[in-house]
């Protein structure tokens, strides 16, 4: 298991190295010179000389890159153009606001996706799954920024039932805040994930053990939760671990939408005043957390599925 | 006796089966109606006036006359004719993202799965880098770092778009380089260009159709994404930008300009949805 682990962990280098170059390439070479910019146009050819020394942008560009491989490394991404703090310091600031939305929306949306899976399953090809499926594919339609909108319109503003806008930190209170978000996150994924579950669960039905297990006599409902899910979790699991870097990034429209100061909002912030450094920083973040995520995919089928080794 | 047991090919088998599905010729018109409001516009024959104010600011829609019937903008400016302005900038982003992405993706899986060994690697270490950052990340920051605009969010869409088909491509050639039609022709003389595009090819470009509906759906999710963060069209409506527009304009009443642009984009992305699922039942001869 630790061998194991050591050698999975060995092979993300290439990758983590190949995310460092593609973001280096892009901001450090195809970018233009962020000085001109972050002085205005009145600078002086002196003061754009100091800034350029002062970021290291007189280095030649193997310093430059080796550079940010130290900082990714040592997680220290300097500082803001935008804001002047500590990047790193943003970026850990953000994490709980995220995760205050997004775990709960995660978690419900997962909840209500395969247990809704597991009924048209059931169902399968009668008029409640075919009826499901048209719901999803059209829910799966509607542009997120139409919930978004729509729902804050008239859900928080026109009936009260939910704050239009903001963030408390203190415990209840921001479930207040979040609550809406969250509702409209599951909205949006639920149609995505129930047509996914639904056909890795159909998938399991065929299978022989299925019959033998309605064979032996076992009633419907314990056919499938003990037998059917058990076997649909490789898939299940893939989708849910590949959404956990979008779970820190938080639904990053409904963190701006809704003034919740987490990873997205910081994000869209650093668009609009076009601060590379944060989205420079975020890039290789969510990259190193959607790596982060393979691994424990691969972890998760060993211990969910025992034809898969430690090899 | 022997027309009875005719052979069909894949391609008429798959056209036979998508003319009996009603749903999916009906989304394929939609798409068509859409593609032809897109053309139209782009030869400026419809919508080309979507700048000229048509009525007072922020006036309902009326059926009265053809360019109040989504009702006006601020300005005065039919909301009818932006959304058909941003039809045309909506299916050039899918189009030309397309034309950029599928033969990256197309060449790069066909090169990975018929030579393996370092090539293999290669091309795999890059797309897993590419697929490692978050689509949304890495679009954002293609776009920031080109200057914003139709050009730079043409090439964002194209650059981080190809990894699902090379995938898809990687894999299908690795299956099909070793089948025994494949070394027929190789004892037979073919060179690898002629067995990669003369043999391997035909046998799974239909891929290629199934991941087109796919990446065109994508595209046109992601311009109203960019757009609406200010980082896709610039100057000229699109229906991102209608919706950035809108969202202010919501708290006045004022819902027909939102209306305009997510009933647009929603009417589009549900056709290319069902299309997607039909050109896959019938074309992936695993379904069957």
């Amino acid at each position: 298991m630790f061998v194991y682990l050591v050698r999975k962990l060995i092979g993300t280098i290439p990758t983590v190295f190949g995310v460092a170059l593609i973001v280096f390439i892009l901001f450090n070479m195809v970018g233009g010179d962020p000085t001109y910019q972050m002085l205005g146009k009145h600078a002086t050819a002196q003061q754009i000389a100091e800034l350029r020394h002062e970021l290291g942008f007189d280095q030649p560009k193997y310093l430059q890159f080796l550079q940010f491989l130290k900082q990714i490394v040592t997680f220290d991404f300097g500082r803001s153009y935008a804001t002047k703090q500590q990047i790193s310091t943003m970026i850990l600031d953000g994490i709980t606001p995220s995760l205050t939305l997004t775990i709960p929306a995660f978690f419900f949306t997962t909840l209500i996706s395969v247990l809704i899976g597991l009924l048209v399953a059931y169902f399968r090809g009668r008029i409640v799954d075919k009826l499901t499926v048209v719901l999803c594919v059209f829910g799966m339609s509607v542009p997120v920024l139409a919930y978004i909108l729509f729902s804050q319109y008239f859900l928080a503003y026109k009936f009260g039932l939910f704050p239009i806008a903001g963030y408390d930190p203190e415990w209840p209170d921001r479930l207040v805040y979040v609550a809406l978000p969250i509702l409209i996150s599951v909205l949006v994924s639920v149609g995505y994930d129930v047509r996914f579950y639904r056909t890795a669960i159909l998938e399991e039905t065929g299978q022989d053990y299925v019959r033998t297990a309605r064979a032996k006599g076992l009633s419907e409902p314990r056919t499938y939760l003990k037998h059917v899910l058990k076997n649909s979790m490789v898939p299940i699991l893939t989708n849910l671990v590949m959404e956990i870097p979008l779970l820190v990034l938080g639904a990053f429209l409904l963190e701006s939408f809704f003034g919740i100061p987490g990873l997205g909002g910081i994000t869209i912030n650093a668009v609009h005043n076009s601060d590379f450094p944060v989205i420079k920083a975020m890039s290789v973040f969510m990259s190193l957390l959607y790596i982060l995520g393979n691994l424990l995919t691969d972890i998760t089928y060993t211990l969910v599925d025992p034809r898969v080794s430690f090899k | 006796m022997n027309a009875a047991i005719q052979g069909r090919s894949l391609w008429s088998d798959a056209l036979r089966r998508l003319m009996k599905d009603r749903l999916a010729l009906v989304c394929f018109g939609i798409i068509v109606v859409y593609a032809l409001a897109a053309l139209l516009a782009q030869f400026g024959l419809i919508a080309a006036s979507w700048n000229a104010q048509v009525g007072a600011a922020y006036q309902p829609p009326s059926f009265d006359r053809l360019d109040t019937i989504m009702g006006t903008d601020i300005f005065g400016r039919s909301v009818f004719y932006k959304v058909i302005h941003g039809t045309r900038i909506a299916m050039s982003v899918g189009l030309v993202s397309s034309l950029i992405s599928v033969p990256i993706g197309l060449a790069l899986g066909a090169l990975a799965g018929y030579f393996g060994r370092w090539v293999d690697d290669l091309i795999v270490w890059f797309y897993t880098t590419i697929s490692s950052i978050p689509g949304i990340m890495l679009l954002i920051a293609i776009t920031l770092v080109l200057g914003k605009g139709m050009t730079a969010m043409y090439f964002a869409l194209g650059a981080t778009s190809w990894v699902h088909l090379a995938r898809v491509m990687r894999g299908e050639f690795i299956k099909h380089k070793s089948r025994d039609y494949v070394v027929a022709a190789e004892s037979l003389g073919a060179t690898h260009a002629s067995r990669i595009f003369r043999h391997i090819f035909p046998n799974v470009s239909h891929f290629v159709i199934i991941n087109l509906s796919i990446q065109f759906m994508g595209a046109i999710k992601a311009e109203v994404i960019l757009s609406f963060l200010g980082l896709g069209v610039q100057g000229q409506p699109s229906w991102g930008v209608m919706i950035d527009d809108a969202k202010l304009e919501l708290a006045r009443g004022v819902w027909w300009q939102l209306a305009g642009a997510t009933s647009a984009m929603f009417f589009v992305v549900l056709a290319f949805n069902i299309l997607g699922d039909a050109l896959r039942d019938a074309l992936d001869p695993k379904i069957k």
